[in-house]
C-alpha cells in the first residue's frame, strides 16, 4: 500500500530535489552564461550572474577559426558507430551469458568489467603502435573501434541485466514453434528487450561522446570530434575563458538536446528491473 | 556519346582527379592556444593564396597536452604531425636525438642572422638550426605606476630583490584587496619552478654542480625559496600556490597586483584596455638580481620545427619560413598593429622605429638580452637553459620538486622539509637515470 503523503512533506521533497538538481547544474549552467560574456567580465571579481552586457561575439569567433561542422560529424560518426557495432556485438553475447550460462559466465562478466579498471595510459602506448601499424591514427574508424572495445563491457552488462528479467520460456515457447537462433534474437528477444537496448544505446552515446582521453591522444586533424574541438580553446598565456566556455557549450548542446528528449526513455531504461 | 568516349572521357577525368590529388601537399600543423598562434592562423589564408599547392591543417592543444602528443608521436614515429610548436627546452633534446629536420638550408631571404644570437643559439646543436622561432620571451618586473607612486617610491630600470620586497611592503593594502606582489604558486616545471628556477640564478644557486650533484640542499637554495616565501606570505594574494601565469594576469587586470614578475609576453595583455582595467598605470623593469651578476629573469622562445617522420618536409619548411618571416612580422602589423607583432626573435623588429614606440619593446628586448643560458647561473654548471635544465629527466624532476615547494606555500610543510625531500627525490632520479 503506498504511504499517505502530506502535502507539507511534497513541497520539501520537490524543493530538495530542484536544490540537489540546480546544484549540478550550475557548473553547465555558468559555462553557458561565460560563453555570453567579453573575456573582460568572464574574469570580473566579484562573478557577475545575469546582469552583464551579452555578445554573441564568441560564437562568432569561435566559429570563424574552427571548423565546428567538422568536428560535430565526426562526433556524431564516432559515438553513433561504436554505439551500434557495440551493440551489435553485445546483444549475442548477452543473450548467451542470460539463457545458456555455463559454468564460467560470471567469471567471464566480471573479467570483462575488470578491463575497465585498468587506467586508460597503461595501454596507450600498445594501442598507439598498432594504430601506426595498420594506418589507424587519425581514422574515424580506428576511433570508433577503440571506443566500441572500452563501452563493450558496460553494454554487455547492461543487456545482460535486462535480458535477465525476460522469461526464458517466451524463448522457449518461440523455439518450439520453429523459430531459428536468429529468429529467436532478432524478433523474440530484441522487441521485448527494446527499452532496455534503447537506454543502453543513449547511454554509451552519451559516454563515447564525451570520452577525452583516446579521441584526444589517437587524433591529429582528420578524426578529431568536439572534445579536441574544446581542448583547442584552453590557453596556457591568455585568458580565453570565454571563447573556452562558447566551445564548450556548442560541444555539448548536441548531446544536452538529445538527453533532454530522451530523458524518460534513459530513466526508465536504467531503472528496468529495480523492482521485483 | 559512345561507350569509347564515355571510357575515355571517365579515364581522363580520373587521372585529373588523381593528378590534382597527388599534387596538394597537406601540411599538418600542431600548436598552442596563445595568442600569437591564433592570429598566425588567422592569416594563414596569405601563405596558402601564394602556396595553392599547398593546404594547412591545424591541431591546436592545451600547451602540456600538445607536449606530451609530439613526444609521444615522434618517439614512436607517428607521423601525424610536419609542423610542431615547440619550447626552448624540447629543441636541443630532441635535435640531439635526430628528431628533427635541420633547418640550416632554409631560403637566404630567410635572414637567420637577424635572430636573436640569445634566442638562436638556444635551438641550434653543433651547427644545426634546428628550429625557427615563432617568438621569444623572457620575463621582467611588471608594476603599477599609481601605487607607486602612491607609495612615494620609484621603480629603478633594473631593481634588486630587496628593492621589490620594499616596493612590495608599501604597496600592500589588503583591506582594499591589494596585494604588493604577484608570482607563480601553482606546481609544475613551466609554472612555478620556471621562475624560481631563473630567481635562484640570481641568488647564486644552481641546479646539479659540475659533477650533476644535485645542490638542492645548498643555502643559496634556502635563500632563494625563502625570500620566495616571505613575499607570497606577507604581501601575495591568497591562495597564491594555485596561481600560475592565467591566474596571475587575472588578479593583475583587475588591479590586485602591485607588481607581478612575469613572462614579457604578458605586457601585451596588462597594457590592452579592452581586457584590462589599468592599462594605462604600467610599468616595466628587468627582473631584479641580488648584486652577484645574474639576474633573475628566464628565457624563452615558441619555435616551429619538423619531426624526422614527415612526408611533407618541403611544404612544411615553406610554411616555416613564411611563418618566421619579416614579412610576415609587417603583414601582422599592417592588420593588427605593431603591439600585436610576435616578439623577441628578430634584430630588425628591434632597430624598427615604429616598433620602438610599443612601450614595452625596449624593455622585452633588454631583458632578452640578459638571459645567458649557456652560463645561467653564477657558479658553474654542466647544463644549458636558464629556467630549465636541457636534459630528459629534467621536466619529470622539476614537478615533483615543484609540488614539495607549493606544498610549503600552501603551509603544508617548512621550507626546510620541502627542500629536504626535493634533493631527496632528484639524487634518487638522477641516480635511476644514470648520471
Amino acid at each position: 500500500m503506498a504511504r499517505g503523503v502530506t502535502t507539507q512533506r511534497k513541497i520539501i521533497n520537490t524543493t530538495a530535489a530542484w536544490a540537489v538538481g540546480l546544484l549540478i547544474f550550475f557548473p553547465i549552467l555558468w559555462t553557458i552564461l561565460t560563453s555570453f560574456k567579453t573575456e573582460a567580465t568572464a574574469i570580473a571579481d566579484p562573478p557577475v550572474f545575469l546582469a552583464f552586457d551579452w555578445t554573441m561575439e564568441n560564437y562568432t569567433a569561435v566559429l570563424e577559426r574552427s571548423d565546428y561542422a567538422r568536428f560535430l560529424w565526426n562526433s556524431i560518426i564516432i559515438a553513433g558507430g561504436s554505439t551500434v557495432l557495440g551493440i551489435i556485438i553485445a546483444v549475442p553475447a548477452a543473450w548467451s551469458m542470460a539463457f545458456v550460462p555455463s559454468k564460467r559466465t560470471k567469471d567471464i562478466l566480471l573479467w570483462m568489467l575488470s578491463t575497465k579498471m585498468l587506467p586508460a595510459v597503461g595501454v596507450l602506448y600498445p594501442i598507439y603502435l598498432i594504430f601506426i601499424r595498420m594506418g589507424l591514427l587519425d581514422t574515424r574508424l580506428g576511433l570508433t573501434i577503440v571506443l566500441m572495445l572500452i563501452n563493450l563491457p558496460i553494454i554487455v552488462w547492461m543487456l545482460y541485466t535486462y535480458f535477465k528479467e525476460i522469461p526464458g520460456e517466451i524463448l522457449e515457447a518461440a523455439r518450439m514453434d520453429g523459430a531459428t537462433l536468429r529468429e529467436e534474437v532478432l524478433y523474440i528477444l530484441t522487441p521485448m528487450a527494446i527499452p532496455g537496448i534503447a537506454s543502453t544505446l543513449l547511454l554509451n552515446v552519451i559516454l563515447a561522446w564525451n570520452e577525452a582521453f583516446w579521441t584526444l591522444n589517437l587524433t591529429a586533424a582528420k578524426a578529431a570530434p568536439l572534445t579536441a574541438f574544446i581542448a583547442s580553446y584552453s590557453s596556457p598565456e591568455g585568458l580565453f575563458y570565454a571563447k573556452l566556455s562558447a566551445a564548450s557549450t556548442m560541444a555539448i548542446a548536441p548531446i544536452l538536446i538529445l538527453g533532454w528528449f530522451s530523458q524518460k526513455q534513459l530513466v526508465s531504461g536504467l531503472t528496468f528491473g529495480a523492482v521485483k | 556519346m559512345s561507350l569509347k568516349k564515355s571510357l575515355l572521357a571517365a579515364t581522363a577525368l580520373t587521372c585529373a582527379t588523381a593528378f590534382s590529388a597527388h599534387a596538394q601537399t597537406t601540411v599538418t600543423i600542431a600548436t598552442v592556444n596563445n595568442g600569437d598562434m591564433v592570429r598566425m592562423q588567422g592569416l594563414a589564408d596569405e601563405f596558402t593564396a601564394a602556396n595553392p599547392d599547398i593546404t594547412l591543417e591545424w591541431v591546436t592543444l592545451e600547451e602540456n597536452v600538445l607536449r606530451q602528443r609530439v613526444t609521444q608521436d615522434i618517439a614512436a614515429k607517428g607521423g601525424q604531425f610536419d609542423v610542431m610548436t615547440i619550447g626552448t627546452y624540447e629543441v636541443p633534446i630532441w635535435g640531439a636525438q635526430n628528431w628533427l629536420v635541420s633547418l640550416n638550408d632554409l631560403p637566404a631571404e630567410w635572414d637567420a642572422d637577424d635572430i636573436l644570437p640569445a634566442i638562436r643559439d638556444g635551438l641550434t646543436i653543433d651547427g644545426e638550426l634546428y628550429a625557427a622561432p615563432f617568438y621569444g620571451e623572457s620575463s621582467m618586473v611588471m608594476y603599477r605606476t599609481d601605487l607607486m607612486e602612491k607609495a612615494g617610491l620609484d621603480m629603478p630600470e633594473a631593481p634588486t630583490w630587496a628593492t621589490i620586497r620594499t616596493a612590495a611592503e608599501a604597496m600592500t593594502d589588503k583591506d582594499n584587496e591589494i596585494y604588493g606582489i604577484c608570482l607563480r604558486g601553482k606546481a609544475g616545471w613551466g609554472e612555478n619552478m620556471a621562475f624560481l628556477t631563473a630567481m635562484s640564478n640570481s641568488f647564486g644557486a644552481r641546479w646539479f654542480d659540475e659533477n650533476w650533484a644535485p645542490q638542492l640542499d645548498s643555502d643559496e637554495w634556502a635563500a632563494t625559496v625563502n625570500f620566495y616565501m616571505d613575499l607570497l606570505n606577507n604581501y601575495g594574494p591568497p591562495g597564491a600556490s594555485t596561481n600560475g601565469f592565467n591566474e596571475n594576469l587575472s588578479l593583475f587586470q583587475q588591479g590586485k597586483c602591485g607588481m607581478w614578475i612575469d613572462a614579457t609576453v604578458a605586457a601585451s595583455f596588462v597594457t590592452n584596455p579592452t581586457d584590462s582595467t589599468v592599462a594605462d598605470k604600467v610599468g616595466f623593469a628587468l627582473a631584479p638580481d641580488n648584486g652577484l651578476g645574474k639576474r633573475g629573469n628566464w628565457l624563452w622562445a615558441w619555435s616551429l620545427a619538423i619531426p624526422a617522420g614527415s612526408d611533407a618536409t618541403d611544404a612544411a619548411k615553406k610554411f616555416i619560413a613564411w611563418a618566421t618571416s619579416k614579412d610576415y612580422t609587417a603583414l601582422v602589423a599592417e592588420n593588427e598593429g605593431w603591439a600585436n607583432v610576435p616578439p623577441g626573435t628578430r634584430i630588425s623588429l628591434y632597430e624598427n622605429p615604429e616598433y620602438a614606440k610599443v612601450p614595452f619593446a625596449d624593455m622585452t628586448l633588454k631583458s632578452i638580452n640578459q638571459a645567458d643560458p649557456s652560463a645561467p647561473s653564477v657558479q658553474p654548471v654542466p647544463y644549458t637553459g636558464v629556467q630549465f635544465v636541457a636534459i630528459p629527466e629534467f621536466a619529470g624532476i622539476a614537478t615533483q620538486v615543484g609540488q614539495e615547494i607549493s606544498a610549503a606555500l600552501a603551509g603544508q610543510q617548512s621550507v626546510e622539509q620541502a627542500l629536504e625531500k626535493a634533493q631527496a627525490l632528484t639524487v634518487d632520479e638522477m641516480e635511476a637515470a644514470g648520471y
